[in-house]
């Protein structure tokens, strides 16, 4: 089994992967930390909006959507 | 007097919450960002008036948006906080809750949508979390009101928690620990609930299903709209209302200055509650009559969409699009309230982060997004001509509302702030909040149109009778007939577009208007200028330097719009 780091816009649907770094600004982690988004979480991606729309993920019981270009900071771990 | 905080994350049921301490009624939606400004209230605790703040929600006590400010900045004062957490969403919530037990300030903690739990199969061991926080930790259901009593009885109980201050990373590793130990969640297959979800917020079906729901709340609104009209208020105002107004007129010798003031204009030997322009005709009429029946139904549909979690749907598969316009795709919200009333609408932009979006989406707001009062009097003045009129009216209000939308995006320096909004789980409006929340609205908007409405009147046929309009028609008509090729006269209507629309769009009637004039003269009443309530909430929200420049813009646009308008038709 190998490992591959892609951010959340390469995720496919349903497919999950643990956050392992936010790229950009402190601003965007800082963010996204509030809302329970933080590196060594298990997220799957429950859809993506066509032409750069937001991502929206489910973490543990929540669904949060992210626009693109701050999901396109977000790193994930993925199983292959 | 000592003051009780409501603080928790958005959308977790701090206004239900209140609600239930307070008695008072206020707005709570299934979306985040509902409250955007305190509200308060009182309660008795034993013998003691304390006052209950209602509080925006906020995730962290590092504001990032002009809501979450003021939640920040009223907690300097707090005596008490109750803190409301969402049940289903433990470890993101405790976290808020970590970061207010730093403050020492006295806080109970109210693990609220409990019932949600056993739904999703999470199990949390109340005692051992309770242990943990060291604060009174109570369960509560707001919506149907299961476990306040115990929470009442546990605030005599509050008391400041000794906790030094924790850095993120610690806050973060202290909640991983807790929670692990506290909840376990069953493995549940998926529901139909669970699959709507799903199929709502994917781009292939989400659109069309978006779709589907527009039209459907459309033609709801129409049906109820018109049913309310046809059966209840037609027949009020024709069996019981108008033989009374007869009578009055016989009275007051069926003419003459109070006559007209009163009871209105007599027109072929009868009352007509469009032309007549008496202040208990025409006064009473226009948001009785007209409005109120719309009103009745957009707020009916409109909670229906709010409280079962549909509207950040459509934000997200609206975000594209309204990057286009300098917003995000949460600004679709205060737009939707905007439908309604736009003072409300504008009020919600402070869900938006920063102030170039809400310049922006306010300016927006009141130029291209008729409220329910405007849109019922454009349809009962245009809609005798069948559809084709009025939707030439709603394209070039909706289209104008895009185009500027992408100008703006251009013009005004700064970029649009990406979208992060928590989606919550759909579920059925609680028919209880639903009927309070659409009586508490249509309560506003009876106090607050029917005197604007009286007094306006009055003024109107006291101005006519100075012919103080003669004036402002001869000065102005060089844009009015020049430009909008409406007669002189319609100059009254959109200066009287000031004080309400709606009224201004019934004084068009006694002109004798062609369609094409009804159609420019409704599109420019929509976008000149606000009307006075708009204006003072914009004043107050934007400031006065900008309310000027979004003045400027509306003049413009009303002027570009009318004059190509008179052309192309």
């Amino acid at each position: 089994m190998t490992q591959k780091i892609i951010s959340l816009t390469k995720l496919k649907k349903r497919q999950v992967g643990v956050v392992v770094e936010f790229a950009g600004g402190s601003e965007v982690s800082r963010r996204l930390k509030s809302m329970g988004i933080r590196i060594g979480k298990k997220v799957k991606k429950v859809s993506g909006m066509l032409m750069f729309g937001p991502v929206t993920i489910q973490v543990g019981h929540t669904q949060l959507s992210i626009g693109h270009g701050m999901a396109s900071k977000v790193f994930v771990e993925v199983k292959k | 007097m000592r003051k009780v905080l409501l603080m928790g994350n958005p959308n977790v049921g701090k206004s239900a919450v209140f609600s239930r301490l307070t008695g008072i009624q206020v707005m709570a939606s299934n979306y985040p960002g509902t409250t955007v400004e305190y509200t308060k209230g009182y309660m008795l605790l034993g013998e003691e008036k304390v006052e209950v703040i209602d509080v925006p929600g906020t995730y962290t006590l590092e504001p990032t948006c002009k809501a979450e400010e003021v939640a920040c900045e009223i907690l300097k004062d707090a005596d008490l906080i109750i803190n409301v957490v969402d049940s289903t969403n433990l470890e993101r919530n405790l976290y808020l809750t970590l970061e207010l037990m730093e403050k020492n300030i006295p806080i109970i903690v109210s693990l609220n949508m409990w019932d949600d739990t056993k739904h999703k199969g999470i199990h949390i061991d109340i005692e051992k979390l309770k242990e943990w926080l060291g604060v009174p930790t109570v369960p509560t259901v707001a919506v149907t009101g299961e476990g306040f009593n115990k929470l009442i009885a546990e605030i005599y109980k509050a008391r400041s928690p000794k906790v030094r201050k924790h850095s993120l990373e610690e806050r973060w590793e202290d909640i991983g620990k807790v929670v692990s130990r506290v909840q376990k969640l069953e493995h549940r297959h998926h529901t139909f609930i669970d699959i709507l979800q799903d199929l709502s917020i994917q781009p292939l079906t989400g659109l069309p299903i978006a779709v589907v729901i527009a039209y459907l709340a459309f033609k709801l609104i129409r049906f109820i709209g018109e049913g309310l009209i046809g059966y209840v208020f037609e027949p009020l105002f024709e069996k019981i209302y108008t033989p009374l107004m007869m009578q009055l007129s016989g009275l007051l010798g069926s003419s003459g200055l109070w006559h007209d003031v009163i009871v209105g204009k007599l027109i072929d030997g009868s009352i007509d509650y469009f032309q007549s322009m008496g202040v208990l005709t025409t006064g009473l009429f226009v948001p009785v009559g007209a409005v109120l029946p719309y009103i009745i139904a957009f707020y009916l549909v409109l909670g229906l969409l709010e409280d079962s979690g549909y509207l950040p749907r459509v934000a997200v598969l609206m975000d594209t699009l309204m990057h286009k316009i300098g917003l995000h795709g949460f600004a679709i919200v205060p737009t939707l309230l905007g439908f309604g009333c736009n003072v409300p609408g504008i009020l919600a932009t402070r869900i938006l982060e920063s102030k170039r979006e809400r310049f922006i989406a306010s300016t927006l707001i009141s130029i291209g997004i008729p409220c329910a009062a405007l849109q019922a009097m454009i349809i009962g003045v245009l809609g005798e001509y069948g559809g084709g009129p009025v939707a030439i009216v709603y394209i070039s209000l909706l289209s104008t509302w895009v185009v500027l939308g992408f100008v703006l995006n251009k013009l005004i320096p700064g970029f649009s702030p990406e979208l992060l909004l928590e989606i919550p789980s759909y579920r059925m409006p609680p028919l209880k909040v639903l009927f309070n929340k659409l009586r508490w609205r249509i309560r506003g908007f009876l106090v607050d149109a029917i005197p604007v409405m009286l007094a306006g009147v009055f003024v109107i046929n006291i101005l006519i009778f100075l012919g103080a309009f003669e004036f402002i028609a001869n000065l102005t008509a060089p844009v009015v007939t020049g430009l909008f090729g409406l007669p002189k006269q319609a100059v009254v209507a959109i200066v009287i577009g000031f004080l309400r629309k709606d009224i201004a769009i019934g004084m068009l009637g006694p002109l004798g208007l062609s369609v094409k004039q009804l159609i420019v003269s409704s599109v420019v009443l929509s976008m000149f200028f606000p009307c006075i309530a708009t204006f003072a909430i914009m004043i107050k929200e934007l400031g006065l330097k900008d309310m000027l420049k979004a003045s400027a813009i509306m003049v413009t646009v009303a002027l570009t719009v009318g004059t190509l308008l008179n052309v192309i038709l």
